[in-house]
């Protein structure tokens, strides 16, 4: 924009500017004063935690929390759990919806509309929750690892952007051409529309994986063993109903092991969300693109 | 979905769905006779409409807000810390919130003695349960969902901008009559997505930061259906309040779509 011929900003445009700049430094603060807080407590030492000394920065700095954490067999199981259920219901999730998604793009595949309609419906209206755990219950999924993986493989959200993607990507020119070597369905998928759609399933890897990650409620409604509890559903015994293990008699231990406990909590908090705001950076922008690409359609 | 038959029938887990007598609306009546019912009712829609209000107007004025913002570096800032609070877990977010608020531990009131002012137990006071729910809701999706009005705002024709400057109009006279406009069809149409869900106040989030205390406000129709459904083993009975739920959702979706239709011709369908 040449200086000579711009139009000059008015002083009411300055100070609205001004006031945008101010709104948007304060929401920026109020959005990461609670995470800096929280960081900040994980990394201090009990006692100041308990004392309420902490305001910003750690006090105390100490990595207590952390041990405390780590040597804790149901915090380590249920990471062991989660990560099991982020990577296998990832594959299940992408590999199905892909396989759902592709036909559903096709112009020429048979009772196309019927389906997309039966599935946005679902997105619309469901039966409730009592439906869906009888379903779950019937098949014998309760309290297996599969009750976490199937129910909520397809999302029909993920649905629909893989579809507007491929009918956006794919051209039919290419389509024809295969057809006119003598190509089948199948093997196009794999050949021609997979390595040409590496952007979509880059982002419902994303989605899915973020979505198991974080899933504690599936979990909480169909697993009884301990052992097969994903991380987010430790964190809920301990964190919110504050059942951990172990009680001392000691008076002082006790009081230890109550400050323990509190600075615990914020470590906790930074332990679980830390693998998602670590990959957070790298994917965001692949993320944006992907509630676009959704958002388009819509 | 054939399962919400069971909201017509005494189930009785021995003989399946199909095999258990047919009972009717009994369920149906069964509930709405239960005064608690209106007060179920009652607590899903005020946290839902109180929801609504909080959370969709200020995606779109943040959207907006960004949207003035020339400076590439501040902009894209602003928009990775606002995003970020999205990808907190549910649970992370609530024990977030109860470790925040302790009246003990908790910086919020460590603020409010500060200052001079008694420590309250926010999580106890069935009167602050509303705002703290659709609060925290706001903290955390006011990012997300402002990236779709963003890319709504960048899909708006430029010339129009340049007509707007030509014609001498200020920055908040091309806000509302240039930015406002073309976003139009975005916001109805979520909109009306929104309202379609009003009576499914969010389970997971509620039923976490559920305790005895705030029991009175923070009680709604899905965690009612849990209580009774999964944890009396009354399917039939919750059942029905899901089916009841549903519908609603999908009347309220219903009237939501014709209306926007008629005001603004934008629809879903």
């Amino acid at each position: 924009m040449a200086k000579a011929n711009s139009i000059k900003e008015s002083f009411g445009d300055k100070v609205f500017l001004t006031i945008i700049y101010t709104f948007l430094i304060f929401v920026v603060v109020i959005v990461l004063y609670p995470l800096i807080y929280i960081l900040s407590s994980s990394l201090s030492s009990p006692l100041a935690v308990s004392s309420g000394k902490v305001w910003l920065w750690p006090v105390d700095f100490s990595l207590e929390g952390y041990k405390a954490i780590f040597s804790n067999s149901q915090v380590l199981v249920g990471y062991a759990n989660s990560l099991f259920y982020t990577f296998f219901g990832t594959i299940v999730s992408v590999t199905l919806t892909v396989l759902f998604a592709y036909p559903l793009s096709r112009k020429s595949f048979y009772g196309r509309n019927v389906l997309m309609i039966f599935i946005l419906f679902t997105m619309l209206f469901s039966g409730g929750l009592i439906p869906e755990y009888l379903v779950v219950k019937n098949l014998h999924m309760l309290d297996t690892r599969w009750a976490l993986i199937i129910p909520k493989a397809i999302a029909v959200w993920q649905v629909i952007i893989a579809v507007t993607f491929f009918r956006t990507s794919i051209p039919e020119e290419i389509v024809e051409a295969s057809e006119m070597d003598g190509c089948s369905d199948l093997r196009f998928l794999w050949s021609v529309v997979l390595p040409l759609s590496k952007p979509i399933i880059a982002v419902l890897v994303l989605m899915y994986a973020i979505f198991q990650w974080n899933s504690y409620f599936d979990a909480m409604l169909y697993l009884k063993s301990e052992a097969l509890f994903p991380l987010q559903v430790v964190l809920r015994n301990i964190l919110i109903l504050n059942t951990t293990s172990s009680a001392s008699i000691d008076a002082q231990k006790l009081m230890d092991m109550k400050q323990l406990a509190d600075l615990m909590k914020y470590s906790l908090i930074v332990v679980a969300s830390l693998p998602v705001l670590i990959i957070y950076p790298f994917v965001q922008r692949h993320f944006m693109k992907g509630v676009l690409i959704g958002s388009v359609k819509g | 979905m054939l399962g919400t038959i069971i909201a017509f029938k005494d189930y009785s887990v021995v003989q399946g769905i199909m095999g258990s007598p047919w009972a009717g609306l009994k369920y149906f009546k069964l509930f709405f006779d239960n005064p608690a019912a209106w007060d179920l009712i009652k607590n899903t829609l005020f946290i839902s409409l109180y929801d609504i209000a909080a959370c969709f107007p200020l995606p779109i004025i943040l959207a907006i807000a960004l949207n003035e913002i020339r400076q590439g570096r501040f902009k894209k800032f602003v928009q990775i810390v606002t995003y970020a609070p999205y990808f907190i877990s549910t649970v992370v977010l609530v024990s977030m919130i109860i470790v925040l608020t302790s009246p003990r531990l908790g910086i919020f009131n460590h603020i409010l003695e500060a200052i001079g002012l008694h420590s309250i137990n926010f999580m106890g006071d069935p009167g602050l349960f509303r705002s703290i729910y659709v609060w925290s809701d706001v903290w955390q999706f006011t990012g997300y969902s402002a990236v779709i009005y963003l890319a709504a705002l960048s899909g708006i024709d430029t010339s129009l901008y340049e007509a707007a400057k030509i014609d001498g109009a200020s920055r908040l006279q091309k806000i509302i009559h240039v930015d406002l406009p073309g976003i139009m069809p975005a916001i109805t149409i979520i909109l009306i997505l929104t309202v379609g869900n009003v009576m499914g106040v969010g389970f997971e989030k509620i039923f976490l930061m559920q305790n005895p205390l705030n029991l009175d406000t923070s009680e709604v129709l899905s965690t009612y259906v849990y209580k009774m459904g999964l944890l009396n083993a009354n399917y039939s009975f919750a059942g029905a309040i899901g089916l009841f739920n549903s519908v609603v959702n999908l009347i309220l979706l219903l009237l939501a779509n014709l209306f926007a239709k008629r005001i603004s011709g934008n629809s879903l369908w």
